[in-house]
């Protein structure tokens, strides 16, 4: 399988702290990824790097197929790219209704003049109900998003990121404050979207990433300290050391 | 999203004939053409009430729906005024001049009637030459493209300098005032060609135009009244689709709008540059039924009377834009004309003149404590919309997004 994002020597401090220190991390097309790690060990800080939210120091960062580097283009244009990002805290845009938080995430062209001549067509109402269908909402389109619940929040932005069509999809603690009927849900859809591109997910809770049953890796004061099965990095007297132990 | 615009909309077609009602109301009742029961300056007065309805809602599009707390939009509203005040002033100095000369034994050239306009018009700041911004005073044509390219242009400099740096928040809404008052301390001075604090005078007379203020004043009316139509559809067609959808998450959320791969800065510049411009017809209506600009105008409380109309109105409805300026206006210059009866306290008489702006202050901060919504919130009583029950939880993490109690529709 080719390699779809490449993160090689990746650094960053902020304010003479080493958030990232000398980083590198693939990812394949098609895989599920799971990052762990203790609190500070740059999880979220990765995240950002990638989604060009923190411009690295130095390293780089190598994406698709043609390579290109991501580190000169803005948030925007490499969510253009295909990398959807959902963030910790459940964010959709609360005043607006299922449907309409959904159009907008789905993948159209982005610019002012098309986005304020855009029309639904039948297509993209289509693949809205399809989109809400597979993430749970599907009769909740006209509801307005703020009244939701906390659970079904964080799948509509799972939802939004998949309309985008992305195809590295880049996910922090999705089961955070999830019943375990919502985390098992959350699980089968994040499968699901691995099938057909690259899942990586950020996540503290054990027993949720042992459910996604995929590679591991074991991120430690800004650096890889272990990767593969989690069997294989749980058994890593490293790992075990920082993290588990404690 | 679906359906018809007005289907959309429904507080549309309800405006638009309100809009037409009132004005057919004031045309027959006025002294120009009816029944003269409304004095010819009160015409002028609403006229300008509607001129002033359109800036507030460009307000509103510009805060209430995309959350840029722009203290500064009253600039635009200034530099529409002086663009067509410009031709305003020359035409009408010209045809003075002319006729002054009409008699004399030898004709003048045209390079002595250009002097002569502009001792006319410079002589009040001790100068008589034409300024390179005067250069197409003569040209109604170009000084009407001035009226939406001069706020424009300014709106998208600026608007590109502090958008690109990702300037939000409260220090956007000091950055803007800073512009405005930057701009009123350049046009207080006497050499800047603008005739200084003195500013242009004489707009209510149409170069050309014989007919009374009385006509004139009801003709101002409909083209004020066309111009906040025109507006109200436009901006009601632009939050109706996607790209309200958009606007709304900048207000709410502007790093969501960004990882969906939408510019946010392109949008906040559009629609900053769009809000100028609209603003700048505004202002450009506005004026030749004021008789007068001046920099005093443009001063940075101006602006802040915007945000307070479009806040007690009600933001995020474009309705309530214009009622808050209509009814804030309309009220404040009936407090303060002196048509409001003072209030002997015996111990001390209270002159509204003095006390008027007290009390808008006050109703500022009560409708922000206790009605956020605003005035237009009550049509929600009336329609019985339900706000989201968010327990108390913003709408956004964003510094100019809606609260919960704002939120509504």
């Amino acid at each position: 399988m080719s390699t779809l994002l490449e993160v090689s020597g990746v650094s960053v401090s902020f304010d003479g702290f080493r958030a990232i220190n000398n980083l590198s991390f693939q990812i394949a097309e098609a895989e599920l990824r799971a990052i762990i790690g203790p609190n500070g060990a740059g999880k979220t800080t990765f995240m950002d790097i990638v989604t060009g939210k923190t411009k690295p120091d130095e390293g780089r960062i190598i994406w698709g197929g043609r390579n290109r580097s991501l580190l000169a283009m803005s948030e925007a244009r490499i969510a253009r790219e295909g990398i959807g990002r959902k963030f910790q805290k459940p964010t959709v845009f609360e005043d607006q209704t299922v449907q309409e938080n959904l159009l907008m995430a789905l993948k159209n062209p982005r610019g002012p003049l098309a986005v304020l001549f855009y029309r639904p067509t039948g297509r993209d109402l289509e693949r809205v109900r399809a989109q809400a269908d597979q993430i749970g909402l599907a009769g909740h389109l006209d509801r307005k998003s703020g009244e939701l619940s906390h659970g079904q929040k964080q799948w509509l932005e799972i939802g939004m990121l998949l309309a985008q069509d992305p195809r590295l999809l880049l996910v922090d603690e999705p089961a955070a404050g999830m019943t375990p009927q919502e985390r098992e849900q959350t699980t089968d859809i994040l499968v699901n979207a691995s099938r057909t591109r690259a899942v990586v997910v950020v996540e503290h809770d054990m027993e949720f990433v042992r459910r996604l049953n995929c590679k591991v890796t074991v991120l430690h004061e800004g650096s890889v300290l272990a990767e593969g099965s989690l069997d294989h990095v749980t058994a890593n007297q490293a790992v075990v050391d920082v993290y588990l132990g404690r | 999203m679906q359906g018809s615009l007005f289907a959309r909309n429904p507080s549309l077609p309800i405006f638009l004939c309100l809009l037409v009602a009132f004005t057919v109301a004031v045309t027959l009742l006025s002294e120009g053409m009816g029944a003269g029961l409304i004095s010819t300056s009160f015409v002028k007065t609403l006229g300008k009430t509607l001129c002033l309805c359109l800036a507030a809602l460009a307000m509103d599009l510009v805060w209430g729906y995309t959350g840029i707390l722009s203290l500064g939009h009253f600039a635009f509203f200034g530099l529409g005024g002086y663009m067509i005040g410009m031709w305003l002033m020359y035409e009408r100095t010209r045809e003075i001049v002319v006729a002054s000369v009409a008699d004399a034994p030898i004709p003048p050239t045209g390079q002595e009637i250009v002097d002569a306009i502009g001792n006319q018009i410079f002589g009040v700041v001790g100068s008589s030459d034409f300024p390179l911004i005067w250069a197409f005073a003569d040209s109604l044509v170009l000084q009407l493209a001035l009226v939406v390219l001069v706020p424009g242009v300014l709106a998208l400099v600026f608007g590109w300098l502090a958008f690109r740096s990702r300037v939000t928040g409260v220090y956007l809404s000091i950055l803007t005032q800073a512009m405005t008052l930057a701009l009123a301390l350049y046009l207080f001075q006497n050499d800047n060609g603008l005739r200084g604090n003195n500013g242009l005078s004489g707009l209510q007379n149409l170069p050309g135009v014989e007919a009374p203020q009385a006509l004139v004043s009801v003709w101002f009316l409909w083209a004020s009244a066309l111009a906040l139509g025109l507006g109200y559809l436009l901006a009601a067609w632009m939050v109706s689709g996607k790209f309200g959808s958009v606007l709304r998450g900048i207000r709410d959320n502007e790093a969501r709008v960004r990882f969906l791969g939408y510019s946010v800065e392109v949008y906040k510049l559009a629609i900053f540059t769009l809000t100028a411009c609209i603003t700048g017809i505004a202002g450009a209506l506005y004026y030749p039924q004021a008789g007068i600009i001046n920099p005093a105008e443009i001063t940075p409380i101006a602006s802040i009377y915007l945000a307070v109309w479009v806040a007690i109105g009600g933001r995020g409805r474009l309705y309530g834009a214009v009622i808050g300026a209509t009814f804030v206006s309309l009220v404040s210059s009936w407090f303060t004309g002196g048509q409001a009866p003072d209030v002997p306290l015996g111990f001390y008489t209270v002159k509204w003149v003095d006390w008027w702006l007290i009390v808008l202050g006050l109703s500022f901060v009560f409708v922000t404590l206790f009605a956020p919504k605003g005035i237009g919130g009550l049509f929600d009583l009336l329609a019985r919309a339900k706000s989201p029950d968010r327990h108390g939880a913003d709408l956004g993490p964003d510094q100019g997004s809606l609260r919960e109690r704002e939120a509504s529709e």
